[in-house]
């Protein structure tokens, strides 16, 4: 574990940081990217060391911060935030549910100098909206949000998170994002870990649901044209190659918790035994080139087969490690969503007997007593070459 | 007309911006120039930064090729076909607006 790593003499600086200020929100929704153990709202990091956090990013080379959670705007110190982010020139993305903040706020961000704002939906239905966030009323608030939004200047991006509830209503969806005049649209099925994974049966679909979905994307690409961009973000149980998870674990990207832990990717608390250092212990610039999370998974050294001697091993760099973890009992096998895996077939086959059975109630994500949501799925921050 | 007849057409007369929510900056860590959008850092070549640079929002098409024939000291129809795939590829991934 103590060669040098391949990653060139150089370890570039991380692209963008996403920022969990809370792991407070109003919604419950089953699928939430947040861990089963949150941090309580006593142990958030204070307005002064967020600012020292976003001062030190950008030094570090971090080009763009999204504003998540939780639901961000729950912190009141949420436009001072991103006014300071900024003053350090920073790309500032808020995501949010758009439920817990009026116009005024939003107005009071747009004016601090937000970019870009991506606002969840959870369906285009609103009673199933409803019921997948366990927020009644959810529905209006977020329609009325996205119409500051455009009425403040600002682009839209509308995310929805897909399951066996709604994605059969994938082109409404995207329709409804249209409507709502936003520039584009990411859809996303759900990542099974955490809360996810806690509610398999509840959320997988089927198969002909995820294929008769990747027609409609494709119908709704060619329609509308230079009118919206639509991402989609395939479900790995029923893919054959895996996703460059964070495009790589430590090469792109950080995570910080509400109480300033610095994760490589959202659910890497999932794993035992890494250690994570706290920006209250560490400079930032020091975790990210010296974290043992970091580390741990960084480059190709760690790689086993059938990655380790893989071509696409600097492609997909073994998919993801918590992905890993949570369908093999190990971070550091190839991610079972890879057809070479020796795990890939259990994975296919949990799909399918999720799907084909009854859908249980869902189980809220809450934090003890009561609780939060769902924001959308990470993209990629990957740099993308410009031919003129 | 159909949907996707809202979307405005690039021509000689069209003058590009960038579209809300997209910067151009420099970036003194990697030393480079990036073009930052949402969810995506885009690195353009030479030939993409100097097109960026010379939209305004005010300039047409027809007046930025003008612009690069004389500083290129190239083929006018040439200097039109890339200028044009390029802003309408841009235009396609909504970095640029009309």
């Amino acid at each position: 574990m103590n060669a040098p790593r391949n990653y060139g003499s150089k370890l570039p600086p991380p692209m963008a940081v996403l920022l969990e200020l809370t792991h407070r929100c109003p919604l419950q929704c089953p699928y939430c990217s947040n861990p089963l153990q949150m941090d309580q709202v006593k142990g958030e990091l204070s307005t002064v060391e967020w600012k020292s956090v976003l001062a030190q990013a950008a030094k570090l080379g971090v080009l763009q911060v999204h504003f998540s959670g939780g639901e961000p705007t729950v912190r009141q110190d949420l436009a001072e935030l991103i006014r300071h982010a900024r003053e350090v020139g920073l790309y500032t993305n808020l995501i949010t549910s758009g439920v817990a903040a009026n116009k005024a706020r939003l107005d009071e961000m747009a004016a601090a100098g937000l970019d870009h704002v991506q606002l969840s939906i959870q369906d285009s239905d609103a009673a199933t909206a409803e019921k997948i966030g366990n927020y009644a009323g959810a529905q209006e608030k977020k329609l009325a949000f996205a119409k500051w939004v455009r009425e403040a200047g600002l682009p839209l991006t509308i995310n929805a998170v897909v399951n066996r509830r709604n994605i059969d209503r994938v082109g409404e969806m995207i329709d409804l994002a249209v409507s709502l005049d936003a520039a584009r649209v990411e859809i996303a099925n759900v990542q099974y870990y955490g809360w996810a994974l806690k509610n398999l049966e509840a959320l997988m679909p089927r198969f002909d649901q995820f294929e008769a979905s990747i027609a409609t994307v494709e119908a709704a690409r060619e329609r509308l044209k230079g009118k919206i961009v639509i991402d989609y973000v395939v479900p790995d149980y029923y893919a054959r190659v895996p996703k460059a998870c964070m495009n790589g674990w430590g090469q792109r990207f950080m995570n910080i918790t509400p109480a300033g832990k610095v994760l490589p990717c959202h659910a890497a608390e999932t794993i035992p035994n890494l250690h994570f250092d706290s920006v209250r212990e560490r400079p930032l610039a020091e975790i990210w080139a010296k974290s043992s999370a970091f580390e741990a998974f960084r480059g190709t050294d760690w790689m086993p087969e059938p990655c380790k001697s893989c071509d696409q091993r600097e492609i997909d760099w073994g998919g993801c490690r918590c992905q890993a973890m949570a369908l093999t009992g190990s971070a550091a096998e190839a991610d079972p969503a890879c057809g070479l895996s020796p795990f890939h077939a259990k994975l296919r086959g949990m799909a399918e007997a999720a799907s084909h059975a009854a859908a249980p109630d869902f189980q809220y994500r809450r934090i003890t007593p009561r609780a939060v949501t769902s924001v959308g799925e990470k993209k990629s921050d990957s740099p993308e070459p410009v031919v003129g | 007309m159909t949907e996707g007849a809202a979307v405005a057409a690039l021509d000689l007369q069209s003058r590009p911006r960038l579209a809300p929510g997209v910067r151009l900056k420099y970036d003194t860590a990697r030393e480079c120039w990036v073009v930052l959008a949402p969810e995506r850092v885009l690195m353009p070549d030479e030939t993409a930064l100097e097109v960026l640079q010379r939209l305004d929002g005010t300039k047409t098409v027809d007046a930025l090729v003008a612009e690069l024939v004389t500083a290129y000291e190239a083929d006018r129809d040439e200097i039109l076909a890339d200028v044009t795939e390029l802003l309408n590829g841009l235009l396609e991934k909504r970095v640029l607006a009309l």
